[in-house]
């Protein structure tokens, strides 16, 4: 058919040469410096944000502290001054309920000035407690669980087909492992051969009525993901060094990759820790504040 | 699945193949298939993804060989896979039927599609009744309703093989979600003479003076003119306008038709409740002191074999009754059909 192109707009970046413009990616030297700070800043954001009139989903974003603290300080490619770089490597948080842990992380990571999270559900805000595109950095809508593996399954989709070394990353719930679309995804993309599209599963074990054990049993899950085709990496959620190292690997060309991130949930906030309550909060001024100084004391002693 | 597979003209090779002279019954599906294949080589921006349909099997795509990808039977999957190939700048095509994309994946075309605005084509074939024999499973009454209601839809029904091929390419062209819905069989060619199909704008069939028939499909459309000519027999002029495109609808071309006529009638192959006709009486009812009056498929499943025109008949989506709510209505609304 010799037709004139009918579609407009632009067409899709020529395959992108391997340079590295901005942030790390695997090969590349990483900051040696300690990420705690960084992860206390963003703990003392969702503490903050929790003690807003709408509180928040504390305890599940506690947990993603570190995951997302290594991905956007250590391992992905991005520019926050350009949230739309076409070079970029895309995270997308699948457990939309982490929404204030990735707007705290965004936040750091300088995609906007903290002033803005104090707008967080407060009435006209762009900051709901789900994530959606209206944020800068926030790449797809998520809340409604089971959604982002299959579009991380088009993003890598699209990576392969521009003969791109772009990477995409899927953060998910372990929860979120009970709807039947994450294994559907799990699936296609085992059967498309995704080796740059990664999964992370925040494994904190627990779910809002209790340990997903009980409530939908997920184990032996390492071994379900490995049935389904997938490079399984297991490691400690909360140890950056263990997580920029699985998530730095090279990635297998014949298969994607799920990091099992062990982690706590309400990490940081030890009232709280491992406990299933801790999954939304509304803290008072008081809670707030205990909060804080026991996140800068405990930084400090760490120092 | 196993079913549309066998139904597929597996080993064709469709974009090579000669145009059916005009006037014969053609199949939009296989219009639509033809369209994707002559576009695909040269449309870099174009993916097809595919459910396990064999609508393609035996299709040579050529250049574009890399991107048609079946992805199996994952309709979920399917949906959000678009989304991630749309936000890198692709123009991805859903390749699945009615029934599957409009409910079982609704919540990804909703979420993960239109929440973003983003220029995925859902081509829905088996709609309606068009499965005939294979059963309410794959029946789709309710697609229009759901895939209406969702901001940023765009919602074409072409009314025939030939205006498939136009609206194709002019919905591709859109830069936003469209809902395309297309049968299953070959469906009569529409007459010639309502000029050029432009996408969100109504053809006008016919005109009339004392009553309006809107329709919306491939048979619906049939009855309306079918019923215009009963109609005309008695004395009653009816307008009949096709509106293929059922989000935007051209309300402006409807309201211009009407004048000061009191009645429409609507015609839809498509559950009685959220369709074409509800559409039409949603934009209606606040500008005009008109009755609506809608011949669609009536409350129930179907769950007997036969095939699309029949099923419809057995309803009363026919031209038949469509005269005979007219009837009914100028009788009672204007006080005899003179």
């Amino acid at each position: 058919m010799s037709s004139p192109p009918l579609l407009r707009g632009t067409p899709p970046p020529a395959p992108s040469t391997a340079d590295r413009p901005v942030g790390p990616s695997e090969g590349v030297s990483r900051g040696a410096e300690d990420l705690s700070e960084v992860t206390t800043r963003i703990r003392e954001h969702i503490v903050t944000m929790c003690a807003s009139p709408e509180g928040g989903h504390l305890g599940g974003s506690m947990s993603l502290v570190e995951i997302l603290a290594v991905l956007y300080f250590r391992v992905l490619r991005h520019d926050p001054g350009f949230p739309g770089l076409p070079e970029r490597d895309v995270l997308l948080l699948s457990k939309g309920h982490g929404g204030i842990g990735l707007f705290a992380t965004l936040c750091e990571a300088g995609y906007f000035p903290a002033s803005e999270l104090d707008g967080y559900a407060r009435p006209g805000s762009h900051f709901t407690a789900h994530p959606h595109p209206g944020i800068p950095g926030v790449e797809m809508p998520s809340g409604s669980l089971g959604h982002g593996l299959a579009v991380g399954t088009g993003h890598a989709l699209a990576h392969r087909l521009e003969r791109s070394d772009r990477r995409c990353f899927v953060v998910m719930g372990d929860g979120e492992l009970q709807e039947g679309s994450v294994w559907e995804a799990a699936s296609v993309a085992s059967a498309q051969r995704l080796g740059r599209l990664t999964a992370i599963v925040d494994r904190n074990g627990l779910q809002i009525s209790g340990a997903t054990e009980a409530v939908g049993a997920l184990e032996p899950l390492a071994d379900r993901w490995r049935a389904f085709g997938w490079r399984v990496l297991e490691a400690d959620g909360h140890d950056t060094g263990a997580l920029t190292e699985a998530l730095s690997l090279a990635p297998d060309p014949h298969r994607p990759t799920v990091l099992i991130a062990h982690t706590v949930k309400g990490k940081g906030v030890a009232p709280i820790e491992g406990q299933a309550r801790s999954h939304y909060a509304r803290l008072g001024r008081r809670q707030q504040l205990a909060l804080l100084k026991a996140l800068r004391a405990d930084a400090e002693a760490r120092r | 699945m196993t079913t549309a597979a066998a139904t597929a003209p597996a080993g064709t090779r469709p974009s090579t193949r000669p145009a059916a002279p005009a006037g014969t019954d053609r199949s939009a599906r296989e219009v639509y298939r033809d369209t994707i294949a002559g576009l695909l080589p040269a449309e870099d921006r174009l993916v097809v993804l595919d459910s396990d349909t064999g609508l393609f099997s035996g299709v040579d795509f050529r250049g574009g060989r890399e991107r048609y990808l079946n992805l199996g039977i994952a309709e979920h999957t399917l949906m959000g896979a678009a989304a991630g190939l749309a936000r890198e700048g692709r123009i991805p095509v859903v390749n699945t039927m009615a029934a599957f994309a409009a409910s079982r994946a609704l919540e990804a075309v909703k979420l993960d599609i239109a929440l973003g605005g983003l220029p995925v084509l859902i081509a829905a074939t088996h709609s309606g009744v068009s499965a005939g024999h294979l059963g309410p499973t794959h029946h789709a009454l309710e697609d229009l309703a759901s895939m209406r209601v969702l901001p940023r839809m765009t919602v074409v029904v072409p009314g025939d093989a030939a205006q498939t091929a136009e609206l194709l390419r002019q919905a591709l062209a859109s830069g936003g979600p469209v809902y395309f819905r297309l049968g299953r069989g070959a469906t009569p060619a529409l007459p010639a003479g309502a000029g050029p199909v432009r996408l969100g704008e109504a053809q006008i069939l016919r005109r009339g003076t004392d009553i309006t028939l809107a329709a919306c499909g491939p048979y619906p459309v049939l009855a309306a003119l079918e019923a215009a000519e009963l109609l005309a027999a008695d004395g009653v002029s009816a307008n009949v306008l096709h509106l293929h495109t059922v989000k935007p609808l051209d309300t402006p071309a409807l309201l211009e038709a009407l004048g000061d006529q009191r009645t429409v009638i609507t015609v839809e192959e498509h559950w009685a409740a959220g369709g074409f006709g509800s559409a039409v009486a949603e934009e209606l009812s606040a500008r005009r002191p008109v009755q609506v009056h809608r011949i669609a498929m009536p409350d129930a499943f179907v769950p007997v074999a036969g095939g699309q025109r029949l099923l419809l008949e057995r309803a009363g989506v026919s031209a038949r009754s469509v005269a005979e709510s007219a009837r009914r209505a100028l009788g009672t609304s204007q006080g005899g059909t003179r």
